[in-house]
């Protein structure tokens, strides 16, 4: 196990250095993107300029301003935004990241719980017309665009059937801390935790279904059915057991990549100031040590959430544990 | 035979497809007394796994019709209602299959399958549950039992496995332990051991054997009656001594034929029948092994019913040759290549 994890943050840092250096790289090799000019205000003097690009260090060395912006991200920690300098980068960071996780676990626990009970029941059901419906619903979730869905969430709970009883009691777009006010923040999060988790409840009853169709003719399925067992046994203990596999694989990343910003969308549309939200402000203007700050949240996030796949996919099948 | 303890009686499986109605099984009938080994032999497809499943009801095809009897101490299982069966699944009749690799859950432990087992049909609690599957373990002849009961299937060999399986079909101490070619996927010398274990846990456990195979030789040893199964029908069946030193249906001769004999002089090439199984869905008119009989005349277009034509009573067959043709040109079939 500690020889896993040792491994693990080899790969971690240099999946991190990888991912910084090509997202500089890109930075530098885009065309119209000198930060000079944000940072110099406007019609600046040809020694302003030059001032500016010494204070940054935007004078040195490719290298250097690499080795510049790491050190200031994660030694001195005073990264400044391109775009507005009253912006510390990872504090920025520090207070986005606990709204973006509220988006996406509350996001999640709904999409595992709702997949799973859409799966089985498609399963239960099949030969009817209910699997075929439900399969069809799936595709729909599926077919949605997160933000379309969400302006139309928006635009049903806070206009149109706001005044009815319905959705009387969806508060104003926006984001309350859990430790503030924890049912407000429950209520704030209702409605985004539904349209992010749509996507994903369609795609994930979808696999889920195909592996337990999969599984259904293996032979310790009908082993476990001539044991005498109960049906709703066989179909959860020896059945949905084994279709995990792939839904946990899948669920690590997706979780990874959202929790990393690729709600972003739903933050924007619900106005939730996560990591999203930053990271789509700084990718519109350009504003490279927010971009990057973001970029080497992400994948950690993914890369960390891939560990855990990894720790929970040898839980669930003891053939690739180690011995 | 006594009243028997499980009579299947004129079975019919068919199953619905895209290129017709396969018939898999088409009128089977057999029947096993406490304690006795019936061994069924046949072919690849020729119905005998599909028949076995259908018993137990284990068989969940949207397409597929079942029709006949199962008569199990007096109920007909094929009309139980689903809870009823699955009381009867496992604790009074058990089932093993062909491939050990794949039978076991590979995610739980080999013990807590084998518990698992055992708390469906007993109330003892866990801890006694676990007692009895380190003891059922042990007596199917796992070493070091207490250790191995927490092991994982992939831990086990092939053999190994399906002693565990044989383990856990036995663990409510069922009246009849139905196996289905328990040895095909196993080494030879392991499939021998195999055999003996079942016939040894017979005379411990008090249960009635079905023993499914491909192989005469598998059963020869240890069943007492023998029913030779072809394209979904019974063509013989007789009790084991019968069957082989009289064997009536040139099917049957073929399957013989194809056993290598120590009592006999060495062959070149082991007799092999000529030709393959009919297809199940345009199966050819008359008798069904007609095509790829030698001997067949033009009687055989009819097909012949499943009848005693011998001294033997419990001896039946399904062949329009008279007796003594049938003594005489078996000797042929059996004995030597040069009859082909």
């Amino acid at each position: 196990m500690a020889l896993f994890i040792v491994r693990r943050l080899i790969g971690l840092v240099a999946v991190l250095f990888a991912i910084t250096v090509l997202v500089f790289l890109i930075f530098f090799a885009t065309p119209g993107v000198d930060p000079t000019r944000s940072l110099a205000g406007r019609n600046p003097t040809p020694e302003t300029i030059a001032a500016v690009r010494h204070q940054f260090g935007l004078d040195r060395s490719k290298p250097m301003q690499y080795l510049l912006m790491m050190k200031r991200l994660f030694v001195s920690r005073d990264l400044v935004s391109y775009g507005n300098q009253a912006l510390l980068v990872v504090p920025a960071i520090a207070s986005a990241a606990p709204v973006t996780f509220s988006l996406v676990f509350g996001a999640a626990v709904i999409w595992i719980v709702f997949s799973i009970l859409t799966g089985l029941l498609a399963v239960i059901l099949k030969g009817t017309i209910w699997d075929p419906l439900l399969m069809i619903f799936a595709l729909i979730g599926i077919s949605m665009p997160v933000f379309w869905l969400g302006e139309v969430m928006n635009l049903i709970t806070q206009d149109r059937l706001h005044g009815t009883f319905l959705f009387s009691w969806v508060p104003p777009l926006g984001y309350v801390p859990l430790t503030q006010n924890p049912w407000q923040w429950f209520l704030h999060l209702v409605i985004p935790w539904f349209t992010l988790s749509v996507l994903y409840i369609g795609f994930y009853a979808r696999v889920l279904r195909a592996n337990l169709l999969d599984v259904e003719n293996e032979d310790y399925v009908r082993t476990a059915r001539a044991k005498g067992l109960p049906e709703r046994q066989v179909l959860v203990k020896h059945m949905l057991r084994t279709s995990m596999i792939t839904f946990v694989s899948l669920f690590g990343l997706d979780f990874g990549i959202l929790v990393g910003g690729g709600a972003l969308l739903t933050e924007v549309v619900f106005g939730l100031p996560g990591v999203g939200q930053l990271t789509y402000r700084s990718l519109v203007s350009l504003d490279l040590p927010v971009i990057m700050a973001t970029v080497i949240y992400g994948a950690f996030f993914i890369t960390i959430a891939s560990a855990l796949v990894d720790v929970l996919y040898a839980r669930l099948d003891p053939r690739i544990r180690p011995a | 035979m006594a009243e028997p303890l499980l009579e299947v009686k004129d079975l019919k499986v068919s199953f619905r497809t895209e290129d017709g109605v396969v018939r898999a099984v088409d009128g089977v009938s057999f029947a096993v007394g406490q304690g006795e080994v019936l061994g069924i032999v046949g072919e690849s497809g020729s119905g005998k796994s599909v028949s076995m499943l259908s018993v137990l009801r284990l068989i969940n095809d949207p397409n597929m019709q079942v029709e006949g009897e199962v008569i199990y101490k007096g109920r007909d299982l094929m009309k139980l209602h689903k809870d009823e069966m699955r009381q009867v699944r496992g604790a009074e009749i058990a089932m093993i299959f062909q491939d050990p690799m794949t039978s076991l859950n590979p995610v739980y432990k080999v013990g807590d399958q084998i518990i698992e087992a055992i708390l469906i049909h007993q109330d003892i609690g866990k801890p006694g549950a676990r007692r009895r599957a380190i003891e059922l373990l042990h007596q199917v002849g796992i070493p070091s039992a207490e250790a191995r009961v927490d092991d994982f299937p992939h831990q086990f060999s092939g053999g190994m496995r399906q002693r565990a399986m044989i383990a856990m079909a036995l663990a409510n101490n069922p009246d009849i332990l139905i196996a289905d070619e328990p040895t095909t996927a196993l080494d030879v010398t392991i499939q021998a051991q195999i055999i003996e274990l079942i016939d040894k846990l017979k005379d411990e456990f008090n249960s009635a054997i079905i023993l499914i195979t491909h192989d005469l030789g598998v059963v020869a040893e240890i069943a007492n009656e023998i029913v030779v199964m072809y394209a979904g029908r019974v063509v013989e069946r007789a009790p084991t001594r019968q069957l082989f030193y009289d064997p009536q249906h040139p099917y049957t001769w073929g399957l013989l034929g194809s056993i290598p004999r120590l009592d006999r002089p060495k062959l070149e090439r082991l007799h092999s029948i000529e030709g393959t199984p009919p297809s199940l869905i345009s199966l050819p008119e008359g008798c069904k092994f007609r095509p790829r009989c030698p001997h067949a005349f033009d009687k055989c277009t009819e097909e012949p019913e499943l009848r005693n034509r011998v001294e033997e009573h419990a001896h039946l067959d399904r062949c329009w040759l008279t007796v003594p043709d049938k003594r005489r040109l078996r000797e042929e079939t059996i004995s030597g290549e040069e009859a082909a």
